[in-house]
């Protein structure tokens, strides 16, 4: 990994958490027995009285923030990427896409660095399951200072809203706190010419430490944090697609459906240019250390700048 | 005490409520008149005599709140919603069509007055719990309502919803079970039976009341019985026929669940189902 300063974006959500819980004395927070993992356990000891352990349910944890939201409350739901996506799936739809809610489902764990718990931990197919459904804004910040200025945004931001975070601490792209994110927005974290990486979450950092590998080869590599997966920022894609000709992007995620499906969807219908997926490969993880796991995985600078080399062979 | 006439004039609204449930599916030749009929009577107390609410201001913050958790009997609730004033009684007959508000679930977001959108089963009680802890927080006095199928709670969600009524000791919510021993597939006995009922709901920390689901002095009592409950949620199970009021559908339950009557078939429930206002004092 690189040598950049860390910080876990699940603590950054439960310290803002706390904070925004002081300026607005409407928002509610839910957890289902994992408050300790996902920090909102910082939240309920702040504020007791607007914070409900849901338990072992979460089927029953979105269907009461449904409710919650429906009489004016600003909901915030979290447990496991894998649990607030997959299991309660059903309940996401009706209850709170379907019905356009004020809810903002914040997951932990998601992806491969969940680690040692396995498989059934390690969500690799929520983003694609996420944005499937309609009034739905994904969002998965690059490290910890985005993650704060996503909470804050999602807060102001009236609908439902899936927000991805991450076990273990993540590399800082934005010192000094030096991040403008705006829902919907892609920023542009490095520039170049030659091609262009689009990343969310963890994989900005592996794709900036990959656009150095590149650099040494006289690849001038562009890479864009492109934190909101729904709605996507289309007029960047295609602006960076025509000028650089030739796009990677990269997810810790399956290469189905996620950051790369929705990518080369708008590519396909605007701006077709040469491109490689970097992902988890329709594949489930297993137990092990998060670097270990990235490595075997193929989610590593080495593998973004593989692929970049590979694009560029493609390149007219 | 309520009032002769007030039972009388609810009976009326009841049968209402059920030739409009005929003729709106009759129109849309689809819909779920089975579950629709066997609901009416609680609809026509809940809407024309407990509910607080207001038509002309469906956001009024203390409105009681009223969550059809079986989004598939929304035939009945249109038609409740119709006759309280919430839309024009003619506005029924677009049922299910393409552009509508009334859909085949019940959709918040198209027809102002609903609480929720439902229609996938066993969602209804968790919102209603959220809708109950939300009116404790904001210290406001509404109560929240949740109509559920008999077969819905075969649904593992409804459990862990149970818990969570309980578990809050959320005395503002009234839950009622439309107990009319039919689902899709069969008898509710025969395809998983939730037998015994009452004590589940006992056993997951529930006030447990029953009713005769078509008797309105019936229902009215277990309701105030309900409000009167202090430190857990109370269930209502009421007792219902699938059909109620239609001969042919009673008879044949299963064939009604989910299918529209003919033209001739609703002439002849429209037969059985007398103009009550016509012998009104």
């Amino acid at each position: 990994m690189s040598e950049r300063k860390t910080a876990a974006t699940r603590d950054a959500y439960g310290k803002v958490l706390v904070e925004l819980g002081k300026e607005n004395p409407n928002i509610v927070v839910l957890d289902a027995d994992l408050a300790v993992s996902t920090k909102t356990s910082m939240f309920a000891k702040a504020f007791p009285d607007r914070f409900f352990d849901m338990g072992v349910a979460e089927q029953d944890m979105i269907g009461t923030a449904a409710g919650l939201a429906a009489a004016g409350k600003i909901v915030f739901a979290s447990t496991f990427a894998v649990f607030g996506s997959g299991r309660a799936w059903d309940q996401v739809r009706m209850s709170v896409a379907y019905t356009r809610m004020n809810v903002k489902i914040v997951v932990t764990h998601a992806g491969i660095t969940t680690g040692e718990d396995g498989a059934s931990h390690q969500a690799n197919e929520d983003i694609a399951i996420m944005r499937a459904l309609p009034n739905m804004t994904v969002v998965v910040p690059a490290d910890a200072v985005e993650t704060e200025k996503a909470i804050r945004a999602a807060v102001k931001f009236y609908g439902p809203m899936y927000i991805r975070l991450s076990r273990p601490k993540t590399p800082i792209i934005y010192e000094n706190a030096d991040c403008d994110f705006q829902i919907g927005r892609g920023i542009v974290v490095r520039e170049g010419k030659d091609v262009t990486i689009f990343a969310c979450g963890l994989m900005v950092s592996e794709s900036l430490d990959a656009a150095q590998i590149l650099e040494k080869e006289g690849i001038r590599a562009r890479v864009v944090d492109l934190h909101t997966i729904k709605p996507l920022d289309k007029e960047l894609i295609v602006r960076c697609a025509q000028e650089t000709g030739a796009v990677v992007t990269a997810e810790e995620h399956s290469i189905l459906g996620g950051l790369g499906g929705a990518v080369a969807e708008v590519l396909v219908e605007n701006e077709p240019v040469p491109m490689v997926r970097v992902g988890l490969k329709d594949i489930f993880g297993e137990s092990g250390k998060p670097e270990d796991l990235l490595v075997k995985y193929g989610l590593t600078p080495a593998d973004v700048a593989g692929a970049a080399r590979a694009v560029l062979r493609r390149k007219k | 005490m309520i009032s002769k006439e007030k039972i009388r004039e609810l009976e009326a609204m009841a049968v209402k409520l059920r030739r409009h449930i005929i003729e709106m599916t009759c129109a849309a030749a689809s819909g779920h008149p089975g579950g629709s009929l066997s609901a009416a009577d609680i609809i026509t107390v809940l809407y024309f005599y407990k509910l607080r609410h207001n038509p002309k201001d469906t956001a009024w913050p203390e409105r009681d709140r009223f969550v059809m958790s079986k989004g598939h009997a929304a035939p009945v609730l249109y038609a409740a919603l119709a006759e309280a004033g919430y839309f024009p009684v003619e506005y029924l007959k677009t049922l299910r069509r393409i552009g509508s508000s009334l859909q085949g679930h019940i959709d918040m977001l198209s027809l102002p007055g609903i609480e929720m959108s439902t229609g996938s089963l066993g969602q209804g009680l968790s919102a209603a719990n959220g809708m109950a802890l939300a009116a404790r927080l904001d210290k406001k006095g509404y109560r929240v309502y949740c109509l559920m199928g008999d077969g819905e709670c075969q649904e593992g969600q409804i459990w862990e919803a149970a818990m969570t009524s309980s578990h809050h000791k959320l005395d503002n919510l009234t839950a009622i079970v439309d107990h009319n021993k039919y689902q899709i597939d069969g008898r509710v006995d025969e395809i998983k039976s939730l037998r015994p009922m009452p004590d589940k709901w006992k056993a997951f920390g529930w006030n447990v009341l029953s009713c005769d689901g078509h008797k309105i002095e019936s229902i009215i009592e277990s309701l105030e019985k309900a409000e009167k409950t202090k430190g857990k949620p109370t269930i209502i199970i009421a007792e219902t026929v699938k059909g109620k009021g239609v001969s042919f559908m009673e008879e044949n339950p299963l064939d009604y669940h989910g299918r529209a009557p003919t033209p001739e078939e609703e002439k002849k429930a429209l037969s059985q189902l007398c103009q009550v206002e016509d012998f009104e004092i």
